[in-house]
């Protein structure tokens, strides 16, 4: 009994059934005229447009994830060097890690208008602002694993004549990998939000310029149906950064398979 | 001739002395353990040995070289395997040829080719969680011994294994010593082992060589050979001295 309590609570089923319950609550609460419509749009409402827009929703899709993974791309790449270069000069990480912290208490909202006024109103500013927003996690989660790599396998592979760049390449680097993806996985979520949140303070295309549009027209139901494209495109991004650490530390998913046996 | 020979090296931290005068010699195809306290230097001395430290004073030789605080000559294994959980065994073991430069095939070919002298033959590409702790140790042990084919240094390679699998593992190393003619120098604290195993013992207190014993009972020793009156002799003598 105790066990078969278990492995529901262990699987995924509350959450589903938790979020089927929720949509059929709100639904009841639309449908029973509780809240009237053109405030709060019912589940079926939002899923109707949603379809009716989705060719719409599709181009300010594509331009918003253009931006993101651009970002991204640029981000991780910037957070990589970032966190080589201050792990190998120690002075440099004491220098620095302070300012990246402080640096990411500013809030996002209030740096995009700043860069709108720097960049314009094409893609630059956008993609600058994910950047931003991307790079911290990817540096201080690669930092992490850099510093937390076993100082007695650094002095066997010293012992070995390793060099400095074979104790990165062959030790520093793969001990990294979780905390890497670790931060990738935050980073891919703030992505496009971030790209999202720049949309709103100025351009042509994207799914923030269309929510702004929407907003201004009072159409709720528009709106639920972007929050959810939204929500639902960085779940995705997730569950395609979680598949690639499982495709790049196989050995990791073998130790859980040992524990829960 | 002596493969390896540590010459009056002393060594401080801070002011205080670990290491004083230290001097110990490791014959071709001998096992030679440094038996003493934790915390007593041993481990230092091996970080000498393996050229990560340089002592204040004195030499380290092998084959008759000076070595002293060249690392990329002589290798160890510690307690811990530090097999890295991201390389599967036979990469792991390949580690140290890679590292001086043979081309990724060729290396996991030589690793392989000796998998079944160690008794690891069917593990090549698991991953290290997939062993048990003894045969870990193999597989570490297998990487030192392709680092620096003739000399291992050990640090208290097998205390981190229960009782029973240590006893196999024990007939396991010096099976395979005496057949790849291999010299071991051993750091332990347990006794038992050290007579058990050894040619010679040196007793390691305070930072200086206390006594030199000679285990002079045949090789490969009986199994039993720690239940007889000579072995209870040797575990007396020593234990005078600590």
């Amino acid at each position: 009994m105790i066990r078969k309590l278990r492995s529901i609570t262990s699987s995924k089923a509350p959450a589903f059934i938790a979020v089927v319950l929720l949509l059929v609550v709100w639904q009841i609460v639309c449908v029973s005229g509780l809240v009237p419509g053109y405030m709060l749009p019912s589940p079926v409402d939002v899923a109707s447009v949603f379809v009716t827009e989705f060719p719409i929703l599709g181009g300010h899709l594509v331009v918003t994830l253009q931006e993101a993974f651009l970002g991204l791309f640029l981000g991780v790449t910037i957070g990589f060097v970032f966190a080589v270069t201050m792990d190998t000069f120690d002075i440099l990480y004491r220098a620095l890690y302070p300012i990246l912290v402080i640096s990411q208490t500013i809030p996002t909202v209030a740096i995009a208008p700043l860069l709108v006024l720097w960049f314009g109103y094409e893609m630059t500013p956008k993609v600058v602002l994910v950047v931003l927003v991307t790079f911290f996690p990817i540096t201080v989660g690669l930092l992490d694993g850099f510093r937390a790599v076993d100082r007695d396998a650094i002095g066997l592979l010293r012992s070995m004549g390793a060099s400095k760049w074979q104790i990165f390449r062959y030790l520093k680097c793969p001990s990294a990998l979780p905390q890497f993806f670790s931060g990738l996985r935050i980073a891919a979520a703030y992505s496009v939000v971030g790209a999202v949140i720049s949309e709103w303070l100025g351009g042509f295309n994207g799914l923030g310029v269309y929510m702004t549009r929407v907003k201004k027209a009072f159409a709720f139901d528009k709106m639920f149906a972007v929050i959810f494209l939204i929500s639902a495109v960085s779940l995705a991004l997730m569950a395609l950064v979680s598949f690639a650490e499982r495709k790049c530390m196989p050995y990791r998913n073998l130790h859980e398979e040992q524990k829960t046996k | 001739m002596e493969k390896l020979e540590v010459r009056n090296v002393s060594m401080s931290f801070d002011g205080r002395k670990v290491l004083d005068n230290v001097s110990i010699t490791l014959r071709a195809g001998e096992l030679v353990c440094l038996l003493g306290v934790s915390g007593g230097g041993k481990t230092t001395l091996f970080n000498i040995i393996s050229g990560l430290l340089v002592p204040d004073q004195g030499q380290v030789f092998l084959d008759g070289e000076d070595v002293t605080g060249k690392p990329g000559r002589i290798s160890y294994m510690l307690q811990k395997d530090l097999l890295l959980p991201y390389r599967t065994i036979e990469d792991n073991v390949a580690l140290p040829l890679l590292l001086r430069g043979v081309p990724k095939k060729q290396a996991r070919k030589q690793a392989v080719e000796l998998f079944d002298e160690f008794g690891l033959e069917g593990t090549e590409t698991l991953w290290p969680a997939q062993l048990s702790g003894g045969m870990r140790q193999r597989a570490a042990l297998l990487r030192t011994y392709l680092f620096s084919q003739n000399v291992a240094l050990l640090d208290e390679p097998f205390s981190a294994l229960d009782t029973l699998t240590k006893a196999s593992v024990h007939r396991w190393y010096l099976d395979v010593m005496q057949r790849i003619k291999l010299s071991t120098l051993f750091i332990t604290h347990d006794i038992d082992e050290a007579i058990l195993l050894s040619d010679r013992v040196y007793l390691l207190t305070n930072g200086h060589i206390d006594a030199e014993l000679e285990i002079q009972e045949k090789k490969p020793r009986n199994p039993d050979f720690n239940l007889t009156p000579e072995f209870l002799a040797y575990k007396k003598q020593i234990l005078s001295h600590l």
